[in-house]
């Protein structure tokens, strides 16, 4: 059960930049807000997918990070989808579109609460936000955490590679609430990939700090 | 050669009861627990949902002699681990081989509704408080593990607990699902007109949606085999899939669930005509219950006795595979298989085996299915010791 997995590539959208690979790729020069910062992000890498307009927040970065992660790294055409797994965790859940849905119910003379918000109130919805729009059909699972834990994430993918339950796995962490944002996707594979950086506790961490 | 994972103890709390057994006998009598509710700040407008009386919380709260204060979410979580933790002496909270698994969907939720966060801090509102505050209270040394990915959470807390015990790191996890009924879920699903006005009617022709409810329910795992006993059921497999179709409604073809139960069935190394009966996710939505019959009658199983129990507990979210799993292990254990209330004419394309009647028979595996938002989709295998 100790065979090797790597880490074949990541992306980070945080602080106002894109790190795809160790690459700044776009840094924010103006400040912009966190959500406006995710759209410029999209709009930047003319990406197009009209859903994503229809998104929370969460998802929206969920979505723009996994968009660069793939973009040259194209597991989904290596794998057969049902071999692929998404494994993702956060602190603060779905809680941004929570507050959102709850201040449509709060007043009964102002009551207007609406399923487009609704549906996003549960974490794992960005997940299969991303396996919609790369047909990704393997295992998934949500997990909330304090804050990112690299050996629980590095271990439980491990295992799922190293027991044949899945070829490939798309992992990180992505969390949104009160404007701050923190999105960090990886893909792990059997064979080193662009990148080819073991994927341990230890190196988890260096790459996420 | 894998080390075989046993449930060793389990506890519902529902509104038929704070014990296993107390539900699984008016289960057994085909007795719901979702009626007609008004006046509980839930909606503006009398629901049928399935609520658990709140001094009866209180009351079996009281017994338990704790000075802090916790939530209601986090009472049912401390009541329903307690209760299984009775059941298995040999399992100690306090220790460094015990972890804690925690599925829930919404956490504190109902904090958000109210001034204040009633008097909590704000923090209490993330699942991994919750975590910290019942470890605090068994005195587990662990960081508890939380799953919230929609309504398979519970079938997929039980699949990683046994692959967490097969890897060793662990000797005893114990698993606990629970959700509460707020006024932030029902108008959730009442915006999407998803709850029927009546008890809801699974796979039958005139379902018509949901009923909702709130439950908790925990299961010891172990893969101590001195803990073992007759009685024990075995976990033999599990697993999750996605549609990748849409994030609200189900896969028309049902092929998400067809692949969870297919390598499910594949982990356990059984066929599908070794399977005794099925608990189905049967919610009673136009949608999802076709969509079970497609996968099932996909994976070769269409004839095989199946139920849903959300007839009864109404739809318990992050409990629900928890709770309906112990349902089904009740059933295995007393060889029962429980009818599905309110269903009367198949209202499925595909035709498959609704139990009607509870009725007795030999059974030695149950395979559970849950699907949910995000077009997630989970499976997980139980037998007879």
């Amino acid at each position: 059960m100790s065979a090797t997995n790597y880490i074949s590539a990541f992306c980070r959208i945080s602080s106002g930049k894109v790190n795809v690979n160790h690459s700044i790729m776009f840094a924010d020069e103006n400040e912009e807000s966190s959500a406006a910062f995710i759209k410029s992000v999209y709009k930047h890498y003319q990406i197009n997918y009209p859903k994503f307009y229809k998104m929370d927040k969460l998802c929206q970065l969920a979505f723009v990070t996994s968009e660069l992660l793939l973009k040259d790294n194209k597991i989904t055409e290596k794998y057969s989808k049902e071999d692929i797994a998404i494994v993702v965790s956060n602190s603060n859940s779905s809680l941004e579109i929570d507050t959102e849905h709850q201040k449509t119910i709060s007043d009964k003379e102002n009551y207007f609460p609406s399923p487009a918000n609704f549906v996003y109130t549960l974490p794992n919805i960005l997940i299969g936000e991303i396996a919609i729009r790369n047909l990704i059909k393997g295992e998934n699972t949500f997990f909330i955490f304090d804050k990112f834990d690299a050996q629980f994430t590095a271990d439980y993918v491990n295992s799922l590679l190293n027991s044949g339950k899945a070829e490939s796995c798309i992992a990180g962490w992505v969390d949104y609430y009160e404007g701050s944002y923190d999105g960090f996707l990886y893909t792990v594979e059997k064979t080193p990939g662009v990148l080819g950086i073991e994927h341990t506790t230890e190196q988890l961490n260096n790459l996420y700090k | 050669m894998k080390s075989e994972i046993f449930i060793i103890a389990d506890n519902i709390i529902s509104p038929l009861g704070f014990t296993s057994e107390e539900n699984f006998q008016h289960l057994k009598k085909m007795e719901t627990g979702i009626k007609s509710v008004s006046g509980r700040s839930l909606s503006a407008e009398p629901v049928c949902a399935a609520v658990i009386n709140d001094d009866k919380i209180t009351s079996e709260f009281d017994k338990l002699n704790i000075k802090d204060q916790y939530t209601r979410l986090e009472k049912l979580f401390i009541l329903s681990i307690a209760d299984t933790l009775k059941q298995a002496p040999a399992v100690k909270a306090n220790s460094s081989k015990t972890l804690i698994i925690l599925s829930s969907t919404k956490g504190n939720i109902d904090l958000l509704g109210s001034a204040n966060n009633n008097g909590f801090d704000k923090k209490r509102l993330t699942l991994w408080e919750t975590g910290n505050v019942i470890t605090k209270h068994f005195g587990n040394p662990n960081k508890a593990l939380i799953v919230s990915n929609a309504c398979i959470s519970g079938v997929l807390a039980m699949i990683i607990g046994k692959r967490l015990l097969e890897q060793g790191v662990y000797e005893n996890i114990i698993v606990s699902g629970g959700d509460i009924l707020t006024h932030f879920v029902v108008s959730g699903f009442q915006s999407f007109k998803a709850v029927s006005n009546e008890v809801c009617k699974p796979y039958d022709a005139s379902r018509d949606g949901i009923s909702l409810g709130e439950a908790c329910g925990t299961v010891i795992l172990t893969n101590n085999s001195a803990l073992r006993s007759p009685d024990s059921i075995l976990i033999k497999g599990g697993a999750s899939s996605n549609d990748a179709n849409h994030i609200s409604g189900p896969s028309r073809t049902g092929d998400g669930l067809s692949l969870a139960i297919e390598k499910t069935l594949h982990e356990a190394n059984l066929k599908p005509s070794e399977i005794d009966f099925i608990s189905g996710h049967g919610t009673a939505t136009p949608y999802n219950d076709e969509m079970e019959s497609q996968a099932l009658t996909a994976s070769e199983l269409q004839n095989v006795p199946m139920n849903s129990l959300k007839s009864y507990f109404g739809h318990t979210l992050g409990a629900a595979g928890i709770i309906e799993s112990i349902a089904g292990i009740h059933s295995i254990k007393n060889n029962t298989l429980i009818g599905t209330y309110n269903f009367k004419e198949l209202g499925v394309t595909k035709p498959i085996n609704i139990i009607k009647e509870t009725k007795t028979q030999k059974l030695n595996n149950c395979l559970k299915t849950a699907a949910g938002f995000g077009g997630c989709n989970a499976a997980i295998l139980f037998s007879k010791n």
